[in-house]
Order: structure tokens, then C-alpha cells, then sequence
């Protein structure tokens, strides 16, 4: 291969894609790191901090594509302070000061402020594509500036964001001129937008074919939008409520029946339990489903429509469908792969699926490796039955409401159900487990979780000997998070380089002091130790021995961070 | 969408500790015994009431009357703050739609009140709130006796037309049939009161 030229080199390279093979290409020889580095494109950086934005541009000069990854994942339940961090306007400023040529900006768990949208609608003429999801800082401001600047925009996707919506002018500043979009999704915006501007966007973009709405949206609106798109592929559905009678109700079902290539339905963020009957023509169709915004809909209008949905893949569903229809699901969608069965009520504390239909799916789905359930209560007799019928389990995510409830049956902890998990199936990369469960699930986790990667853990554990069991024995763990677990000092600092192979580790409510945090710091000058301390308990130079309430640490080549807030000390 | 954001707020507020009792009510378990500081498992055994037995039907039903409150833990259940508040307005609204409101009048009184019915959880607090609304005093209730001791007798109309002593049924079958409530006075409240 030395012998190539570097074009044909690098045209070679164009077909490896993945991040992790081109890691693995960069790092054959230093020809081949400088042609591939040359000629990266998308770039993947999990943890905003770990690496500095000046870095990354004079690595990959040909960037185009960034995906940024900012708060750590627990941040998602609250468990970070809201100005912890994720800031992403150092990286657009930066790429706006070298020139980059910014197409494509992902951004996960971040802040962004209006005047950051506007910083990039203006400094990169060729961008392409936005997509948010779980971010903050910004308003419908700044999505106007998006909309105004961005000629050539493809795609503005917004997911499970909190915007302050200043009310709908931002779709109005869509010129006349851009008929490019091809995905839009303001699902999460909780304002009105201007209906027409609307209509009269999806009218002038022949290439849309993906169109989320929010509850602003009224079915009329929706009818009259699905007789211009005859293509699309993926719909969310805005507002369903409306009078089965009613003249608008039939429009819609004309409507529907051109809509041929529609594979994904969501949405019916307002949505009065009537029938769905009108989607069943759709239904044989979709491959991916998500109903879990929809708590109007009844358990039984679900099972009806499920029944249709026969070449179904994906399935985001709330826990109203019951074992009952998890077993329609197990007996109708033969293609499934990815399922979540989220809780309809969580303040009252009880799921309305148990372990039956956890089994269940694992008896009739034998393509699905993917789940996350919520639910009322489990035995370990459920799980190891899943483990035997399901080894192909790559993401295991179960959620007992009661966190620390036992085996439902014998009320034992739930250790050799999970055990059974981990050791039938070998490909699993991500888990999270709930219920009792003592130090020995860590001792199966350490033995037989080879391929695990990233590991969720709430209030389990006996001793530091868990958590060490942990540490031990996946090597290729990556992220780890864990609440309320009475590990302490010695696993912490039981392997302190394991860290280093690792992108981040939280702990919070657990037995760590402020002096093994430190301890850790000193040694591994590579790692942020941080202390996000809320409630003024503790002083820096206070007594060692006190208990770490949260705890984050991460390796990282860009030092201390300069932008942590008064409340994070980075020991 | 405020409603959303305060639940939110209320969580963060010093919400560390694990509390027995409903929300809202002062009682709350020492701080050592959240978490696991002392290598304990304090969550079973304390939060018995709640989950072991878990019959899931009858409480999903019971939902305004809970019997066994669960103890509050920030960022339990795991689930995205923008999917709990798509949730939560929902139940608002569903709970403000179902109020029942009903006429009270009190003999003697120059106009009527009206009351949200399910805002009470059961016949002591409605008397009470009468009490407060009309300046009087009611008492307490007997089936034997009714509201002997008083000047004043609760009563309402039911689906039938007729007029039924307030208490004589179980609660939730009274908000189903009554249609209004009227406090009687002096010599008929006590013809009401068996063997008075």
C-alpha cells in the first residue's frame, strides 16, 4: 500500500465510514494518518470537553459534519444542575474564525443560544443540516435566523428540546427561494406557528420527506399538508383530535390513502381517545411506530392498530397497552427490533406492564435485540427465560418503578436474572438494571459481560467488591453511571488507568469522599475529577473524609475546562 | 406547561432525602437514610406500603385516593424531563375536566355557593369546608343519630329527586348521585336524626 499515491489512498478510505474504523486507519502509519486526516469529513466527539475545537480543526481540516455529545446522560433525569456545562458557541466560534466548511452540526445534551444559530447561519454558506436533540439555551429566535440565512437547508430536526417559543413568525422567515428542505421536525416547539407559512413551505419543497409537526397543528391543517406530500416517508402527527364525522375526518382519510411511502408514524401529541381506524391503511406499511407522546389513547384503540402493523421494526409505546397488547405485538410484529414501553404515570409509581410481557416479546420477536422497559414488577424466573429465548440482546434497559423491589414471586434480588442476561447474551453493549439486587450480579456482570460498553446502576450493591467486579472484568466498558450504590474509596481508586480507557464515569450518592477524589485527581492528571457541589455542603478545603455527593470524571486532552461554574470544582 | 416546570423545580429543592408520608407533609426520614450512606437498604423495608404487594389495577384505578404514597426520589423513574411534562398537563387537564361542581344552599343565606366536589377526599373534609364556607357548625356524623348536637343537618338531592342525609353512603357513591347540597336548619334538622 506504500507504494499508492496519496489520491489513491484516500479515495480507498472514502468508503471506510465509520469513526471507528477510520480511527483505526489513522493510526496504521503516519501517511496513513495525515491522508486520512486530510480527508475526514464527519466527525464524532462523545464528550465535548475531552478534546478542544482547535484541535479537532487542525486535525481534520476537511471537516464538514460534527456531532458534539455535552452533559453526561444522567443529566437527562435531573441530576445536573442546568448551567453545569455543554456550551457549544466556543466550537462554532472557532470554526467561524478558521473557515470551516460547516455543513452539518449535531449537537446531543448541549446549549445553544440565539445568538449561536445566528453566529451559524451566517458564517457557513453551504450548511445543510441541524439536528438538536435534548438541548437548551435557545429560542424560535434564533431558529428564524436558521430559517432566514441557511439557502440551501436540508434538514432542521428538533428533538425533545426546551425552546421558549416566541409564537410562529420563525416558519415565515423561510424565503421563497428555499425549496430544498427535505426533514423537518418542531414537534417539541410548545407554541402556534403560522399555519400558512407552513401550508405554503411544504408546497414550494418537492423533496420533503420527513414532516414532524407539534400540537399546534390542527388535522385540517394535516389533511390539507398530506395532499401536497404524496412522498413523504416519515410523518408526526401534530394534533389528532377531531370529530369522527366530520368532513375534515374523511379528507384525511383520502389523504392518507395517497400517502404510500410513509414508513414511520408519530406524533398525536393532543389526541382525544377516538379511533385510529383512519391510520390503519397506513399501518401494513410502517416500519417504525412511536406513540409514546400519546397518553389520550387507549389501551385497546393500540392493540387495534398494532394488529396492522405487521412489518413494524421500531416500537415507542407507553405501558398502557399492557401485557395484553405486548402479547398482539409479540403475536403481529415478527420484524421487530427495537422496543420501549415507557410509563404513563410516573408520579404514581405503577406501570401497567409486568414481566409477562416482557417475556412474551421475547418469545415472538426473534429479531429483537433492543429494549427499554418500564415496569411494574419482575422475577428472575422472567429473566432467564428472556436470556434463553433472546440471546441477541445488544441494548438491555429494564426499569422496575419500585428501584429496589425484589423478584416479584420468590423475593429474592434479581442477581441471577440479570446474571443469565449478561452471560446468554454476548453481544450486549449497553445495560441498565433496577430492582434488588446485591454484589453478586456484579460478579456475573465482570464474568461475562465482554462486549459491554456502557452500564446504568441505581441503588444496588452490597460493598465496594460490585463495583470492583465491574472495573475488573469489562474491558471494554465505556461509560459508566451510578446513584445511590454504597461504593466507596477503594473500587474508585482500586484502577486508576481504567479510567483513562474509558470516556466518563459518574457517581453520585454513593460512598466516595472528597479525599479519594482527590487521591484519584493527583494521579491522573489525564482525567477531569469533577465535584458538582448544589447546596454549598462543602467547602474545598474541608474535611477530606467528606462524602462526594456528585462526582463526574472524564479523560480528556484539553485540560481543565475554563467554563465550569462556580458550583464545579475540578479537583 | 408551568405545572411541568414547578414539578421540576419542587425536585431540586433540597429533595435529597427520601420522605414517608404524602407529599407535602412535614414527615421526613433522617438524611442518613438516603441513599446507602450506611451500607443499608433502607428503600424495602420503609417503602413496604407501596410496592411489594403491588396489585397494579387497583392502585392505577385508585389514583386520586393512593393509598400508599411513594416516597419521592429525584430522577426516579429514569424518563426525560420533556417526556414527564408531556405526561403531566395531561392529568392536569384530565383533573380540572372532571370537577363537579354542585349548588350549596343554606336556609336563611341570601344566595347560593357552589363547590368543587372532588376536591374532598371523603365526608369529613367537605363538612368541614361547609362549616367554613357558611360560618356554622355541623358536627360530626352518626348513623344513628345523624348530626345530633347541631342546628344544622347536611343534605343533598340524589339522582332520584330526593333528599338524602349527607354521610349515609360510601363517599364515592355520594359524588356519583348528588345533584346538590342544601344545609337545613332548626326543628327539620333535628327530625332528621333517628329516634331524636
Amino acid at each position: 500500500m506504500n507504494y499508492f499515491p496519496d489520491e489513491v489512498l484516500e479515495h480507498i478510505f472514502d468508503f471506510v465510514t465509520s469513526q471507528r474504523d477510520r480511527n483505526s486507519v489513522s493510526q496504521v502509519c503516519k501517511p496513513w494518518y495525515k491522508i486520512e486526516s486530510s480527508s475526514r469529513q464527519k466527525v464524532f466527539v462523545g464528550n465535548c470537553y475531552a478534546i478542544s475545537p482547535e484541535r479537532v480543526i487542525e486535525r481534520f481540516p476537511g471537516l464538514k459534519s460534527i456531532t458534539l455529545k455535552g452533559k453526561p446522560h444522567f443529566a437527562d433525569f435531573n441530576l445536573v444542575p442546568p448551567d453545569w456545562g455543554g456550551f457549544v458557541y466556543p466550537w462554532i466560534e472557532a470554526f467561524a474564525r478558521n473557515n470551516m466548511g460547516l455543513e452539518e452540526l449535531k449537537l446531543k445534551r448541549m446549549i445553544i443560544s440565539d445568538e449561536c444559530l445566528e453566529l451559524i447561519s451566517r458564517s457557513f454558506a453551504n450548511f445543510k443540516s441541524l439536528v438538536l436533540v435534548s438541548c437548551e439555551g435557545f429560542s424560535t429566535d434564533g431558529l428564524a435566523a436558521i430559517a432566514s440565512n441557511c439557502s440551501f437547508l436540508r434538514e432542521l430536526d428538533l428533538q425533545e428540546n426546551d425552546v421558549e417559543d416566541h409564537r410562529g413568525h420563525w416558519l415565515s422567515c423561510f424565503p421563497d427561494t428555499c425549496t430544498s428542505l427535505v426533514s423537518l421536525n418542531f414537534a417539541c416547539l410548545k407554541g402556534d406557528v403560522n399555519l400558512a407559512a407552513l401550508e405554503r413551505l411544504v408546497a414550494r419543497s418537492p423533496n420533503l420527506r420527513s414532516l414532524r409537526l407539534n400540537h399546534a397543528v390542527p388535522l385540517d391543517i394535516l389533511q390539507k399538508i398530506l395532499m401536497r406530500t404524496p412522498h413523504l416517508v416519515d410523518l408526526g402527527v401534530g394534533s389528532y383530535v377531531h370529530d369522527p364525522d366530520s368532513e375534515t375526518y374523511n379528507k384525511l382519510v383520502t389523504a392518507l390513502q395517497k400517502c404510500k411511502s410513509v414508513r414511520s408514524l408519530s406524533g398525536f401529541l393532543e389526541a382525544a381517545p377516538q379511533c385510529l381506524s383512519a391510520f390503519h391503511l397506513i399501518c401494513p406499511n410502517l416500519t417504525s411506530l412511536n406513540l409514546s407522546y400519546a397518553p389520550g389513547i387507549h389501551g385497546t384503540e393500540l392493540r387495534k392498530l398494532i394488529r396492522h402493523c405487521r412489518k413494524l421494526q421500531r416500537l415507542w409505546i407507553l405501558d398502557c397497552i399492557g401485557d395484553e397488547g405486548l402479547e398482539v405485538v409479540a403475536s403481529s410484529c415478527k420484524d421487530l427490533q427495537e422496543i420501549r414501553v415507557f410509563p404513563s404515570d410516573p408520579f404514581v409509581g405503577n406501570a401497567a406492564v409486568t414481566e409477562v410481557g416482557l417475556v412474551a416479546l421475547s418469545s415472538g420477536c426473534p429479531k429483537l435485540h433492543s429494549i427499554l422497559y418500564f415496569c411494574q414488577q419482575m422475577t428472575n424466573a422472567a429473566l432467564i427465560t428472556v436470556a434463553k429465548n433472546r440471546p441477541n440482546f445488544t441494548r438491555f434497559r429494564l426499569c422496575i418503578l419500585d428501584p429496589t423491589k425484589p423478584d416479584a414471586v420468590t423475593n429474592q434480588p434479581l442477581d441471577e436474572g440479570f446474571g443469565a442476561i449478561v452471560h446468554s447474551c454476548k453481544g450486549l453493549r449497553r445495560l441498565s438494571m433496577s430492582g434488588r439486587l446485591t454484589d453478586r450480579v456484579f460478579l456475573y456482570i465482570g464474568m461475562y459481560a465482554e462486549q459491554l460498553e456502557m452500564i446504568s446502576i441505581a441503588f444496588a450493591g452490597d460493598t465496594d467488591e460490585g463495583m470492583q467486579y465491574l472495573l475488573n472484568g469489562c474491558k471494554k466498558l465505556r461509560k459508566l453511571e451510578i446513584r445511590d450504590c454504597p461504593f466507596g474509596n477503594a473500587a474508585l481508586l482500586m484502577d486508576v488507568g481504567k479510567y483513562e480507557t474509558m470516556r466518563s464515569l459518574w457517581m453520585s450518592s454513593c460512598n466516595v469522599t472528597l479525599g479519594g477524589c482527590k487521591s484519584l485527581a493527583k494521579k491522573m492528571p489525564m482525567l477531569n475529577v469533577e465535584i458538582i457541589n448544589e447546596t454549598d455542603q462543602m467547602d474545598i478545603s474541608a474535611d477530606d473524609r467528606q462524602k462526594a455527593e456528585k462526582m463526574f470524571l472524564y479523560r480528556t486532552l484539553a485540560g481543565r475546562r475554563k467554563d465550569a461554574p462556580e458550583f464545579v470544582w475540578t479537583l | 406547561m408551568e405545572g411541568g416546570v414547578a414539578y421540576e423545580n419542587d425536585l431540586n429543592l433540597k429533595e435529597t432525602e427520601l420522605r414517608l408520608g404524602l407529599p407535602g407533609t412535614g414527615s421526613s426520614i433522617d438524611k442518613g437514610v438516603s441513599g446507602a450512606r450506611n451500607n443499608k437498604r433502607p428503600l424495602p423495608e420503609t417503602r413496604e406500603e407501596g410496592g411489594a404487594n403491588g396489585k397494579p389495577d387497583a392502585q392505577h384505578d385508585d389514583q386520586e385516593n393512593a393509598p400508599a404514597p411513594k416516597a419521592q426520589i429525584v430522577g426516579w423513574p429514569p424518563i426525560r424531563s420533556y417526556r414527564k411534562n408531556s405526561l403531566q398537563p395531561k392529568k392536569a387537564e384530565a383533573e380540572a375536566a372532571a370537577g363537579m361542581y354542585v349548588k350549596v344552599s343554606m336556609d336563611g343565606a341570601p344566595y347560593l355557593r357552589k363547590i368543587d366536589l372532588t376536591v374532598y377526599k371523603g365526608y369529613p373534609e367537605l363538612l368541614r369546608a361547609l362549616e367554613n364556607m357558611f360560618k356554622v357548625t355541623i358536627g360530626e356524623y352518626s348513623e344513628r343519630e345523624g348530626y345530633k348536637g347541631s342546628e344544622y343537618a347536611p343534605t343533598y338531592e340524589d339522582k332520584d329527586g330526593d333528599w338524602m342525609l349527607v354521610g349515609d353512603v360510601p363517599w364515592d357513591m355520594f359524588l356519583s348521585s348528588c345533584k346538590k347540597l342544601r344545609i337545613i336548619k332548626g326543628s327539620e334538622a333535628i327530625g332528621l336524626g333517628c329516634g331524636a
